[in-house]
């Protein structure tokens, strides 16, 4: 267990932490403001990676493949915001749980009949392939490095967005209080898709992002959606602080407990026992870690007090 | 228009008769489909506790119904390959009666349920929603990376478990097992719903401040619906697995928890035939418009979509319609 | 002197800078009915629900009968003797009226692990929820849905069911918030009855009641009373004078 595998793991758990962030924000800002749970934000991040491998394989361009991601997600997340979702702000959640698990099925289905079943490829451009030398002489892919920029700028964006725009402080006012930002005069339907359309859109540039690294495929959005649920969950319901923190905490647990447990447990018992035991251990790290948060804080690291 | 209770006893007798049609005609397969439609309506009669009566959004169930498919696959498994079953302080046999699995299932459930529930609880609303759907997860995961009892090609299990003084393995019996429990639990979730715990339960689900102040905690209620809940879906999944003789992670994923609560909304929430005309509606769907086209789910996302957000009450509620509070 | 049957000593709390309760004594004694008034925002809630048990004070005591009951739930509190009734009603909306106050009968009288024969068979609770039910007037409405009620209905349910736990006090959050003049006058009159069963701690905004049947009244303001006496005493307070002409004209 050298200085540089470890090193090497916490960049690709920040680097798997920054990407659920991108889920968590859009997630727990879209509850925070409208009092939604929307399932079928996976299908928003599955949207954006097809997309991406679309024009990607059409025009070779990776930026348009990204912008193209975005701006499919986006529409999409307006159009479903405009034709279902916004039925639902007022009704219980288990209709909301309900309509979006139905949504699920309609996009998964819709985009295997349409792109079939088998994986589409999103290739890495050249620009960003290959490994990037950090200081101390530690090889690390030059795409895995760029992920965790983006993730980190898209954060200060957002964080930005809301603390220093004019859409942030209707955006916060909206978590507060509805029937004040209704009496300010801003225009609360509009605003809602705009709030849907921006977490459907970091949905899908993060579905983009990491469908370069992974293959693009129908459902590959709902493992990443329940690890942002787990996310938010830990960090707190419509806290953008808490998605952060919970999101790296989830990255950095997930992949250094697969490879550390296991080393671990080869302290106490037998290699080949330790690897499995240490393995299934792990890939329940995440849960664990949950569920000490809820006997800890039941309402996450940074959510409201009840 | 019809009454509740002719609703209840004609969906009841129509699935018998079914069965039965399928006998003398001796379509084996209809008989098949019948036990799938009575399991998966246990499964969801057990989650109508947790959801009708009690109000609690589970999107987990599905860690219930596949703790009871592994119960029976691993009882089977050690039977069927002779090995005992090491439980670290000590070992058992394994076994392939159903009335041990069946035992087996319910407490492992129950006691799943009980933990989950613990922590669940202590919040509600889209946490207890997102707290479920993870906690299901996690045992998913956890199976597929379970390499001693398959991993993520689960487990098969070559002779259908047994029951004292029946043969399994004939369609009819089994169904016959599945539907007298499925009848079993319909009685029991009627029982349930009009007594004291019921009341109760019903009332800490629309005014839980009331059922605070009058000396009962929400809380605790709560916690035992969750459990009788787990225990009922648990034995419909130790049912499930024997019909396909066949475990596998996907019984703990959460399409199948999604698909739980589908069956009672197609049905109509907190009555006591919704989960037995939303399983048949299901299969039906599954199968004749499977049979049409691959990619049927769309309709089924489609039709959900449309019960929704235009007939809350589910089919029960269109062919019997009751009122329901709203405020 | 005897023990208050209900009493708070020293209630504080706060909400960031907002003091909705500060310092905070005062005593509900056998046979008596307290009423606490005060313009809105003055901390009425807050006290009921730190007596009551839904929120829990930064500092202070509530006791009960005697026995400091600050850190029990509100269930342990209710089944210690608390009955309660709330400004907005809250009731079971799909059940029955005589469902609700059997409810009530059950947390009084049975525990509801019970899981096997229909409640509406125990003849104990039912018997007990129909008593209440007569008192409060409308046993005649005992299988209307609660939905279906009108208000000034669902306040005298409200009441039944707190008067089937038979609780030692009562604190009732505006009783008669909403019923029109004929309405009032009846409450007005059942609550004068009752406080001879049980004492009552009655937060109202209704004054022509407060003043009717109040044997003592505290004045809340900005979380503290600023005072507390007969009704005679009360109507010649100055501070109370000011407080309320100030505040709530």
């Amino acid at each position: 267990m050298s200085f540089i595998l470890i090193v090497e793991q916490v960049l690709n758990g920040l680097q798997f932490g920054v990407m659920l962030f991108l889920m968590a924000a859009g997630l727990t800002l879209i509850f925070g403001v409208m009092g939604l749970i929307n399932l079928a934000h996976g299908s928003l991040y599955m949207v954006g990676a097809f997309a991406a491998a679309a024009v990607a394989g059409w025009t070779g361009s990776f930026l348009l493949a990204l912008l193209a991601a975005l701006m499919a997600a986006a529409l999409a997340g307006a159009i479903i915001e405009m034709v279902v979702i916004r039925r639902l702000y007022a009704t219980d959640h288990l209709d909301q749980v309900l309509a979006t698990f139905a949504l699920i099925l309609v996009f998964s289905e819709g985009t295997r009949w349409v792109f079939g079943s088998f994986p589409l490829f999103l290739d890495i451009p050249d620009y960003l392939s290959g490994p990037v030398t950090l200081p101390g002489g530690i090889q690390y892919p030059l795409y895995r490095l760029t992920l965790i920029v983006v993730g980190l700028l898209v954060g200060l964006g957002l964080w930005a967005l809301i603390e220093r725009t004019r859409l942030g402080i209707q955006i916060r006012a909206g978590e507060n209080d509805r029937e004040m930002i209704a009496a300010l005069g801003v225009d609360i339907s509009k605003l809602y898709t705009l709030v849907f359309a921006l977490g459907a859109a970091l949905a899908g540039l993060a579905g983009a992002l990491v469908g370069a690294i992974q293959s693009v495929q129908v459902g590959m959005g709902e493992p990443v959606l329940i690890l942002a649920f787990v996310v938010i969950v830990i960090g707190g319901i419509g806290s953008i602080k808490g998605a952060f923190i919970g999101a790296l905490l989830v990255g950095l647990t997930d992949t250094l407990g697969g490879i550390f447990l296991p080393e671990l447990f080869k302290l106490v018992m037998s290699p080949a026992a330790a690897t499995s035991f240490g393995s299934s251990l792990a890939s329940i790290g995440i849960y664990l870690l949950m569920a000490a948060v809820l006997i800890w804080r039941p309402t996450g690291l940074f959510g409201a007090r009840a | 228009m019809i009454s509740e209770r002719m609703l209840n006893l004609t969906v009841i007798g129509g699935l018998l008769a079914v069965a039965l049609a399928a006998l003398v005609l001796d379509q084996p397969f209809t008989i098949t489909l019948a036990t799938r439609v009575a399991i998966l309506s246990l499964a969801a009669v057990g989650l109508n506790i947790a959801l009708g009566l009690g109000g609690l959004v589970s999107f987990g169930h599905a860690a219930f119904f596949g703790i009871g498919g592994y119960a029976m696959g691993i009882l089977a498994y050690h039977a069927q390959t002779y090995t005992p079953l090491d439980l670290g302080l000590f070992t058992v046999a394994g076994t392939k009666s159903m009335p041990v699995i069946w035992l087996v299932a319910m407490v492992l459930s129950a006691l799943a349920a009980l933990l989950i529930g613990l922590l669940a609880l202590r919040t509600s609303g889209v946490y207890f929603i997102m707290i479920t759907l993870a906690f299901a997860q996690m045992f998913y995961y956890f199976t597929l990376s379970w390499s001693a009892y398959g991993g993520e090609d689960g487990l098969s299990i070559y002779i259908r478990n047994g029951f004292p003084g029946l043969n399994t393995l004939v369609p009819i019996q089994f169904f016959g097992i599945c539907f007298v429990i499925l009848c079993a639990a319909l009685y029991l979730f009627h029982r349930l719903e009009h007594a004291p715990f019921g009341l109760a339960l019903g009332s800490a689900r629309q005014a839980p401040m009331r059922v605070e102040t009058v000396g009962l905690s929400p809380m605790r209620l709560r916690l035992v619906a969750f459990v009788l809940s787990g225990a009922i879906t648990g034995l419909a999944g130790a049912l499930f697995a024997d019909l396909n003789r066949f475990v596998s992670p996907t019984m703990f994923s959460w399409h199948m928890s999604g698909e739980l609560i589908v069956l009672i909304i197609l049905g109509g929430v907190a009555r006591l035939i919704g989960p037995v005309i939303g399983a048949v509606l299901f299969v039906v769907l599954e199968h004749y418009l499977g049979g049409m086209t691959e990619f049927w789910k769309i309709w089924l996302g489609v039709i959900l979509l449309l019960i929704v957000l235009f007939a809350r009450g589910g089919v029960a509620g269109l062919l019997s319609p009751r009122k329901v509070g709203h405020d | 002197m005897t023990e208050p049957i209900l009493e708070t000593r020293g209630l504080t709390k706060s909400f960031g800078a907002l003091v909705a309760g500060d310092d905070i004594s005062i005593d509900l004694r056998k046979g008596e009915i307290h009423a606490i008034i005060g313009p809105n925002g003055a901390g009425k809630s807050t006290l009921i629900q730190m007596i009551c048990g839904g929120l829990k004070p930064d500092a202070g005591q509530v006791r009960l009968m005697g026995r400091d009951v600050t850190g029990d739930s509100t269930a342990s509190r209710a089944r210690a003797g608390l009955g309660r009734t709330f400004q907005i009603s809250a009731l079971a909306m799909e059940n029955s009226v005589l469902q609700n106050a059997m409810l009530g009968a059950m947390g009084a009288l049975d525990h509801p692990w019970r899981f096997w024969r229909p409640v509406l068979a125990r003849s104990d609770l039912r018997d007990r929820a129909e008593a209440c039910l007569d008192r409060a007037g409308l046993l005649e409405l005992r299988s209307r849905r609660v939905a279906d009620l009108s208000h000034g209905e669902r306040r005298q349910l409200e009441l039944a069911v707190a008067l089937t736990l038979q609780p030692r006090a009562f604190v009732m959050d505006e009783p008669m918030a909403g019923l029109g003049a004929g309405g009032s006058a009846r409450m007005t009159e059942v609550l004068d009855a009752l406080r001879a069963e049980a004492p009552i701690l009655l937060v109202e905004h209704d004054m022509d009641a407060v003043f009717a049947l109040a044997d003592r009244i505290s004045v809340l303001v900005y979380g503290r009373v600023i005072a507390t006496g007969s009704v005679g005493e009360i109507r010649a307070n100055a501070a109370v004078r000011e407080a309320y002409l100030g505040e709530d004209a």
